[in-house]
């Protein structure tokens, strides 16, 4: 078996190892030789050096957007895992229609973002319109109205990954648990989460990183308004590409201070968790 | 077993994936045979016309061999689309730019137009866009806007078209509309919506108006600093659209293009401030009923101003292209503008008014009210929005404009101020 595994090998792993070069190697390496040229089309570069790199960190709005995004993705990390674990905790519960729920709250996931973000934009303005006001006036609007539309589109699916850890957890732990009279308190902090820690890890990974590059979302959402205000990065970048005349270089290179970025969280946050999972 | 059930399904999505790449390939084989005659591969700005370029394309096609590919897309994804296409081999051979800025990031890729047949045809020089001594672009559509009108609902309150020479006489009838609203049944102007499919109405097209003065009075057609003389008069007629239309200014951040449309459409509203491309969206309001006003906005001796009347498209053509590319595609922008077929797609099908000798009488009825105004001696507004730094101008226009809807006090007019001269000469500055 295993013979005959290595000998497909190449059958099996060259599609797409050509399909991730082209689609994101070649990319990932003409962007960042793009991101010090000065070009209107991708394959007509002029070599500028570093002045996309200084537009791009003077640029106030870029800042702004930074911290906003970095304070969207902790608040999105905090509360799309803390009501993903709790339903995934009620829903391994032994009681019945525990499938359909799960079900049901997965469903948000296989919807499209840009879809959610203008079914959302008209609920919460048909709300806000009550009030004479409306989404695209205030950043805190758009804000929050962000976190409640990735949370509804993400918990479903954060819930099925610790559903899954929590269904390894082997019984005899939790049993021994009891009979040595630990509380219901303390068999989830002392026993279930730690045994969960591999889960953790995943979700938290995947919603901080979603949060960073959040864009479909924002785009239909709130569009960055006002004035830029509710613009989160990956929106940031794709307006300053496509808004100014000669200014693609600068997106380019913003986009690549976004890849560092997300890169560094995404690996220290591993790093964090995966220090704290324990053998079973 | 599942593994074997996974392990067949994902067979069959790589050969699945095999056969697409094939398919594409054996296309572009087919393209390529053809290659030796030249091609013709249009990106066409205007969605509305798609139907007809395409019908216009394949008989040229017939009638010369030629292939001719249009290729939409929609006014927002232009750029996008245009910058993706054109890093390609095949390019297109026609694209548009808006104007002087839209040039700008295009200019290298302009085939000089000067001395070629189409650049001979125009009726004026100054529907050329000159790149120094070069002619980079042709318009080839000239439009019209102001604030189109329903005449029946004006004259059921108590108005006709004759009363309404400038801002101040305008003021009086909308605030009059507004007044009755109740009794009469519908409001003064459609909903002034600031979403992406609408804002453009606003903080483009009527932001025309105070930049048009301005340069008028310096004698200028271009600037690096506006001043903002007419910012006062701006504000006066947003105001005016704001607190008479359909909906709160409040609202005006959710409201789209097609809400202003159905406002108008379903007789909602007299007033509409948009151009003669619209004709077809709101033809169902009867031919008889519509008028054009031009935008007053409280300048001296406005009596005598016309709707605004311009263009921004013009065509270019890729000087990257192929020889041959370029002379078909020189040949085809030629027979569009020249010969029976082309002309009466162009001016019937597509409702164009073209700047060539050959253009037709329209049978958009907005065009034809529009053009009333040049009969009696009015002088039409330039186009000069294309000179705008940025499309991040506009929208820091734009944004103000919405916040100072919601909250209409000095403070947040000041914003608008702000966004309007402080952010041109920032983005002027800007551009590269």
């Amino acid at each position: 078996m295993e013979k005959a595994i290595k000998r497909y090998m190449p059958i099996f792993v060259l599609p797409t190892f050509f399909a991730f070069i082209l689609g994101f190697i070649i990319p990932f390496i003409m962007g960042i030789w793009l991101s010090f040229c000065n070009f209107t089309t991708v394959t007509d570069a002029k070599f500028v050096g570093i002045s996309n790199y200084i537009e791009a960190f003077k640029d106030t709005v870029f800042r702004h957007s930074f911290w906003y995004t970095a304070l969207f993705a902790v608040v999105s990390l905090v509360v799309i895992n803390v009501f993903a674990f709790a339903l995934a905790l009620a829903l391994t519960q032994k009681m019945r229609g525990t499938n359909i729920f799960r079900t049901i709250f997965f469903m948000p996931n296989l919807i499209g973002g840009i879809v959610l973000g203008y079914i959302w934009q008209l609920i919460f303005n048909g709300i806000l319109a009550q009030y004479h006001t409306a989404l695209g006036l205030n950043e805190w609007y758009g804000f929050w109205g962000m976190i409640i539309l990735v949370s509804w589109q993400q918990i479903g699916y954060m819930m099925i990954i610790y559903i899954a850890g929590l269904q390894s957890i082997p019984g005899d732990v939790m049993e021994a648990a009891q009979i040595d009279g630990a509380s219901g308190i303390q068999r989830l902090f002392r026993v279930t989460i730690p045994m969960m820690m591999p889960s953790i890890t995943i979700c938290m990974f995947l919603s901080i990183t979603n949060g960073f590059k959040l864009f479909d979302q924002n785009l239909s959402l709130t569009a960055g308004e006002p004035s830029k205000m509710s613009e989160m990065m990956a929106l940031n970048i794709f307006n300053t590409f496509y808004g100014r005349t000669g200014w693609e270089g600068v997106g380019q290179a913003k986009a690549v201070i976004f890849f560092v970025i997300v890169v560094a969280i995404g690996l220290i946050q591993l790093r964090a968790t995966r220090s704290k999972e324990v053998q079973q | 077993m599942k593994r074997k059930v996974l392990s067949a399904v994902l067979a069959a999505t790589m050969i699945a994936g095999l056969l697409a790449g094939c398919g594409g390939s054996s296309d572009s084989d087919k393209k390529s045979t053809e290659d030796a005659k030249g091609k013709v591969y249009y990106l066409n700005f205007k969605p509305e016309a798609d139907e007809y370029w395409q019908e216009l394309a394949e008989t040229y096609t017939e009638e010369t061999g030629v292939p001719v590919t249009v290729l939409t897309a929609a006014s927002g994804e232009y750029e996008k689309t245009l910058k993706s296409e054109m890093a390609k081999t095949d390019a297109p051979t026609l694209f548009q730019v808006n104007g002087p800025v839209g040039l700008e990031s295009w200019k290298d890729y302009c085939y000089d137009l000067s001395g070629t047949e189409i650049a001979e045809e125009l009726t004026d020089e100054s529907f050329a866009l000159k790149d120094g001594d070069k002619t980079a672009g042709i318009a080839y559509v000239v439009e019209n806007y102001g604030i189109i009108y329903n005449k029946a609902l004006l004259e059921k309150a108590g108005y006709s078209a004759d009363d309404i020479t400038d801002f101040e006489s305008f003021k009086k009838v909308v605030e009059d509309i507004t007044a009755r609203k109740d009794e009469l049944g519908f409001s003064a102007f459609t909903s002034a919506g600031m979403d992406g499919s609408s804002d453009w109405r606003f903080k483009t097209h009527l932001a025309n108006l105070p930049i048009y003065y301005e340069y008028k009075d310096e004698g200028i057609d271009n600037t690096d600093a506006i001043k903002g003389t007419y910012l006062d008069n701006y504000r006066q007629v947003w105001d005016l659209y704001i607190n008479n239309a359909t909906c709160e200014p409040t609202e005006i951040s959710t409201k789209t293009a097609d809400d202003a449309t159905a406002d108008f459409v379903t007789e909602e509203a007299v007033f509409y401030q948009n151009g003669t491309w619209e004709y077809n969206n709101i033809a169902d309001v009867g031919d008889e009923n519509l008028g054009i006003l031009p935008i007053y906005i409280g300048v001296d001796g406005e009596e005598n101003q016309g709707v605004c009347t311009g263009t921004e498209n013009y065509w270019c053509v890729n000087a990257k292209a192929s020889e041959d590319d370029i002379q078909a595609t020189l040949d085809f922008m030629n027979w569009c503008v020249t010969s029976d077929e082309g002309v009466e797609a162009m001016c019937k099908d597509m409702g164009f008014v073209i700047p060539f000798p050959k253009n037709m009488e329209s049978e958009n009825t907005l065009v034809n009210e529009a053009n009333k105004y040049m009969e009696d001696g009015k002088t039409p507004v330039t186009w000069v929005f294309s000179t705008m730094p940025s499309e991040e101008w506009k929208n820091g226009v734009g944004s103000a404009l919405t916040a100072y809807a919601a909250d209409q006090t000095d403070e947040n007019w000041d914003a608008v101020v702000k966004a309007f001269v402080d952010g041109w000469a920032t983005e002027a500055a800007a551009a590269k």
